[in-house]
């Protein structure tokens, strides 16, 4: 396995916290996979994003315990400004992302770029090839002060994109977007994944996680208490219990299972619930 | 009879830009409606109107029998609550229990009613174990919880949630539902914007659809959601099941699994 981030025993606490957040947590994280993080509000995923690009410990100390690797080197003996080449973050909050010294979303996409000294005719070709994946072209004069939820958040999305970061730590990028802009957030994350990109989500959309995840870590209360292929996890009625939502087609087959039907496997998307349905329907002889 | 109407309403921010162009709702007194619509539509636009905190450029907005361009924002939250979409808009308290307690002390409420509010409302939103906390310090989603009881707190006939769903984990979302039918058993007046399919089915049977700064439908959710015109031009997706069902061609106009297994056993 070529692993680009690998975490041995690392437990943390914050510097004002009376107890662990994050509890023994051991993971490598596959090169070029996209992995959905998901848990219970609380359960410690922007925490553990934190970790991932540095920022814990460097900026905010507390007790960092284990072993944290990325790209081979240990996240203590690196700079936070060595890692930001490498990992690339998007805050869970699109409100605070924004730079707030810049006047135009061309601008404020162009902020990172310009700090890492790019040179400027290549600034503006990326730029613009950013605005027009993210969908934000006919936004590009506005303030970034005077958008709409959703509007920031593709913002704050595309300012990070646009540095090609080879590791991208993205903290649930969704949460402000309309469905169609959702799946569209997907698409561009799918399009990262095939330019070679490792992603790290966090996401609450069930479904979408079902569709483009390589794999599921589910946190829980500061531990990794489920982890495997998302269709091993999605599928696990045990995530209930964890405060996590199963897809609708998985939580449709359970049900159907309940009542006696015979499906073959639990589907957990709109695409493997068809095959299901067809089957059984097939099986029985039934027409629509 | 409606307790609040929008009279032909435009909007244009200070730097211009039109937000809301000739909408007009008419909601009714202990109606529970869903907002929702593609990004940038005018739906927080919409309902800082309701609440005063913006007046229309053009046509009236009428709550009771005031009109909002007759009186302060601060009279008018009276009557109508507004949950900020961002929580750090909204909050300005260095601990949970005075951001809750700020509104109804404002209203002039005595010691004791403020109290009662203030408990109550930190009840329903789930937010009683956090109440000395700095808020903060709190994850977003709770911090939106704390927003919640703020308003909940001030007891007004109208509460509008805009987009509470955004980032709630399954508890977090059973929490507004349970929030939502007690305003409603109450008589309150509930207002919700949200992005989430699933939550406007399981808690609302009216649907105002948003685009490009108009309302663009205003019906019954099934009628909205196997509407696929509508929902293409508002940005929006049938829920999962009802994807599922039109796929498969089922007969019937599906919304939950429930009515899915009933159809196919
Ligand atoms: N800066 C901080 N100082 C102290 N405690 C914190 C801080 N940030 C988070 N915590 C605590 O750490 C725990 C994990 O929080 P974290 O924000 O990582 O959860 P999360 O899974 O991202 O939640 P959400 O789904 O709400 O975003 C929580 O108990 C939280 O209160
Ligand atoms: N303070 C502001 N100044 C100028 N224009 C603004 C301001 N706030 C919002 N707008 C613009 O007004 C339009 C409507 O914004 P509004 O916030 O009402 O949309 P919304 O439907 O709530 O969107 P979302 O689902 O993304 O929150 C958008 O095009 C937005 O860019
Ligand atoms: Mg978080
Ligand atoms: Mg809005």
């Amino acid at each position: 396995m070529n692993s680009v981030i690998k975490i041995s025993n690392m437990s943390y606490k914050y510097p004002t916290g009376k107890v662990d957040v994050l509890k023994n947590i051991n993971i490598e994280i596959e090169k070029g996979l996209l992995y959905a993080v998901v848990g219970p509000n609380g359960g410690g995923k922007t925490t553990f994003c934190n970790v991932l690009r540095g920022f814990i410990p460097h900026f905010y100390r507390g007790d960092l315990r284990g072993e944290v690797l990325v790209n081979g080197k240990n996240i203590v003996e690196s700079t936070l400004g060595e890692l930001s080449l490498s990992v690339g973050f998007v805050f869970q909050n699109p409100f605070i992302q924004i730079s707030g010294v810049k006047e135009t979303v061309f601008e404020e996409v162009a902020y990172g770029l310009e700090n890492l000294g790019v040179h400027p005719d290549e600034i503006r070709t990326r730029v613009e090839a950013i605005l027009k994946l993210v969908k934000i072209e006919h936004l590009r004069d506005k303030n970034p002060f005077e958008l709409s939820g959703g509007q920031r958040q593709r913002v704050a999305l595309a300012s990070i994109i646009v540095m090609e970061p080879d590791i991208l730590v993205i903290d649930e990028p969704t949460s402000q977007l309309d469905p169609q802009g959702t799946e569209e957030v997907f698409e561009i994350i799918q399009i990262m994944k095939e330019k070679g990109k490792t992603i790290i989500l966090v996401e609450h959309k069930i479904e979408l996680i079902a569709e483009f995840a390589d794999r599921v870590i589910l946190l829980h209360d500061g531990e990794i208490v489920m982890e495997g292929t998302t269709q091993d996890v999605l599928s696990d009625e045990k995530a209930l219990s964890y405060d996590v939502m199963l897809p609708q087609y998985a939580m449709l087959g359970l049900e159907l299972k309940k009542r006696g039907v015979p499906l073959r496997k639990i589907p957990i998307t709109e695409e493997q619930a068809v095959e299901e349905m067809n089957w059984w329907m097939a099986e029985r002889g039934v027409r629509i | 009879m409606s307790f609040i109407s929008l009279k032909n309403i435009t909007f244009a921010y200070p730097n211009g830009h039109t937000a809301v162009e000739n909408v007009s709702m008419e909601i009714g007194k202990g109606e529970t409606v869903a907002i929702v619509g593609q990004n940038g539509a005018g739906k927080t636009t919409a309902v800082k109107l309701m609440n005063g905190l913006l007046k229309p450029t053009k046509g009236d907005v009428i709550i009771d029998d005031w009109n909002t361009k007759e009186h302060t924002t601060a009279q008018i939250s009276r009557k109508v609550g507004y949950v900020f979409q961002n929580p750090d808009d909204q909050i300005f308290h260095s601990d949970v229990y005075s951001e809750v307690e700020f509104g109804p002390k404002k209203l002039g409420l005595s010691v004791e009613q403020t109290k009662e509010n203030v408990m109550k409302a930190a009840k329903l939103a789930g937010i009683e174990p956090y109440l000395q906390e700095n808020p903060y310090n709190l994850p977003y989603s709770m911090r939106k919880f704390v927003t919640m009881a703020a308003v909940v707190a001030m007891d007004c006939d109208v509460i509008i949630l805009d987009e509470p769903t955004a980032g709630q984990d399954m508890q977090g979302m059973q929490r507004i539902s349970s929030l939502i039918a007690a305003l409603k058993s109450e008589g309150k007046t509930v207002i919700t914007i949200t992005h989430d399919m699933e939550f406007v089915v399981q808690n609302f049977e009216r649907v105002i659809v948003m685009a490009h700064k108009n309302v663009v439908a205003d019906t019954n959710k099934r009628d909205i959601f196997w509407n696929h015109a509508i929902l293409e031009e508002s940005m929006l997706k049938q829920p999962h099941i009802s994807r599922l069902s039109h796929t498969l061609g089922l007969p019937k106009q599906i919304l939950t699994i429930e009515e899915f297994v009933e159809t196919m056993l």
